[in-house]
């Protein structure tokens, strides 16, 4: 294969995968963000304590994080019909996506909401603030530098999850690597493909990093 | 000011039971700082927290300005404690935020209109001596800048009320003294109520006017600090002012503003005995001079002596 034949693949797909990843990134903060948060404020010292609500939650983002990628977006592909009408595609990988990295990332909300210090929420309650203006301006601003860590892991493991959609149908760099430097041998398209995913991966890092430094302030 | 009866906080481990505080009475006074002193593990630190509810009390009501709180619901309570300050040990200053952003904080949990806040803002810096500061964030800071900033942040929303949990048990000695100094003038000049607990009876000695001595949940002693002096066997004198273990038949003496009288060159003149000092020390508490002399009184008029030095509304005590 020559450039001239591999450069417009290489474009083709590396835009699916940013696609991927963009909309995948969205849904994973819009539902792990909260989600990571009620972990946080219903566990037993919290501000809103509920046992209940507190393992029923947890359970749901235990099964999401069990079950390897691969699998999860086999069981789910019900449900990318009943969301998207198609199970096939980068659209439809979205569904997937989110559903492996919002839980994932959950997690990582959880453990960077806990770093802030008992005093700080304290505090505020002392000077009469509720619950909700704890979260919003204590909790969340003072965790900031932990969750942006937290969403760069998240972005570079969607990337990678990405890879695997494509085995699906779902396109994308892994498609690409799968159908031409798998399937027909074309090595040198390969070796590029796994060149420009560990450029795209240092890229995500390296932005996330930067962010992450800036926001700590101790 | 302040009024806790009959508090009790107990804590559920499990099957366990812990009481942390075990039936306390506290009263305050409207414009006097009260020290509450403690080891470690007394109940000091979950008392004070008692006070604005941070911790609810398992028993017992706590009354501030005249409002019970522990009558109080949820919404009613949050606007309570706006008008109770609270600082802390490690300042628990909101490292995201510069300093400014850090005293406006209670002025935003108020709904307080921005203009209105950066003015505010102003004269609170000013207040605890860091206008220059306002733009620098927790971390650029040092301990005791910190707390400066904790004190504004505080008397934002005009407390009657200030709560002093260990405030100045992270800083240096001078440090220390200049946020003790920034808290007496803040109580003279605002008429500052503060209930202050901290394990240094340097912070006692400095600026209470009243203190409790906690132990196990209980409080052992608690008063304006002359009154206390004067009251046979307190704690607080005897560790306000650290004088030998007592010899069987020595006598100890205690005195509250009579320290420039010469009562001791006077008693060996008038009667018939020997004095022989042990040890003696000498404070200014509560602003009077107050002090303890540990003496050996020996000779025929031994008695009259003592009830001499009595009469003088000195405080003797007699070791058996």
């Amino acid at each position: 294969m020559t450039w001239d034949e591999m450069t417009p693949l290489l474009w083709e797909s590396t835009w699916q995968t940013a696609q991927m990843v963009a909309w995948s990134t969205l849904f994973t903060v819009l539902i792990g963000l909260p989600l990571g948060v009620a972990l946080v404020v219903t566990d037993r010292d919290g501000l809103f304590p509920s046992w209940t609500l507190n393992r029923v939650l947890g359970l749901v983002v235990n099964i999401g994080r069990s079950l390897p990628f691969i699998v999860l977006m086999i069981a789910v592909i019900p449900l990318t019909r009943l969301i998207v009408g198609t199970t096939i595609g980068t659209v439809a990988s979205v569904v997937p996506l989110t559903l492996g990295a919002a839980p994932f990332f959950a997690r990582l909300v959880e453990t960077a909401l806990r770093e802030v210090g008992r005093d700080k929420v304290q505090a505020a309650q002392a000077m009469g603030a509720g619950g909700s203006t704890v979260v919003g301006k204590v909790l969340l601003p003072e965790a900031m530098a932990g969750l942006v860590a937290g969403l760069t892991v998240t972005v570079v493991a969607l990337i990678s999850y990405s890879a695997m959609a494509g085995a699906i149908g779902g396109g994308g760099l892994g498609d690409l690597a799968i159908r031409y430097g798998y399937q027909r041998f074309e090595t040198t398209l390969m070796v590029v493909t796994v060149v420009v995913l560990i450029v795209i991966v240092q890229l995500v890092q390296t932005l996330g990093d930067t962010v992450a430094r800036r926001l700590t302030r101790h | 000011m302040i009024d806790v009866s009959g508090l009790r906080k107990v804590y559920r481990d499990r099957d366990r039971e812990v009481v942390a505080i075990d039936g306390v009475d506290l009263h305050v006074r409207e414009g006097e700082i009260f020290g509450v002193l403690g080891q470690s593990g007394a109940g000091k630190s979950t008392l004070l927290r008692c006070v604005n509810l941070l911790e609810r009390p398992t028993e017992g009501t706590v009354t501030v300005a005249g409002q019970e709180l522990t009558a109080l619901g949820q919404s009613e309570l949050r606007r309570a404690r706006q008008r109770i300050g609270m600082i802390h040990q490690h300042f628990a200053l909101l490292s995201s935020r510069t300093v400014a952003g850090n005293v406006a904080f209670p002025l935003e949990v108020m709904g307080i209109g921005k203009a209105d806040r950066a003015r505010r803002v102003a004269e609170l810096l000013e207040l605890v001596g860091l206008a220059d500061k306002a733009r620098a964030h927790p971390a650029q800071l040092s301990g005791g800048q910190k707390q400066r900033v904790g004190i504004a942040r505080a008397l934002a929303g005009n407390p009657a009320v200030l709560l002093s949990d260990e405030a100045t048990s992270a800083l240096d000695p001078g440090t220390t003294q200049s946020i003790l100094a920034l808290l007496k003038s803040l109580n003279r000049e605002l008429g500052l109520t503060i209930l202050l607990i901290t394990h240094e009876m340097n912070v006692v000695k400095s600026i209470c006017d009243s203190a409790a001595i906690m132990r196990d949940g209980l409080v052992e002693e608690s008063g304006a600090i002359p009154e206390l002096i004067a009251t046979p066997g307190s704690r607080l004198t005897a560790e306000l002012f650290p004088l030998p273990a007592p010899d069987p038949g020595s006598v100890t003496i205690t005195f509250t503003g009579q320290a420039d009288e010469p009562v001791v060159s006077e008693v060996v003149r008038k009667f018939d005995v020997d004095v022989n000092i042990l040890g003696g020390a000498l404070e200014q508490v509560a602003g009077v001079s107050a002090g303890r002399l540990r003496l050996r009184l020996t000779g025929a008029e031994r008695a009259a002596a003592l009830a001499y030095l009595s009469g003088r509304g000195l405080l003797v005590e007699e070791s058996p």
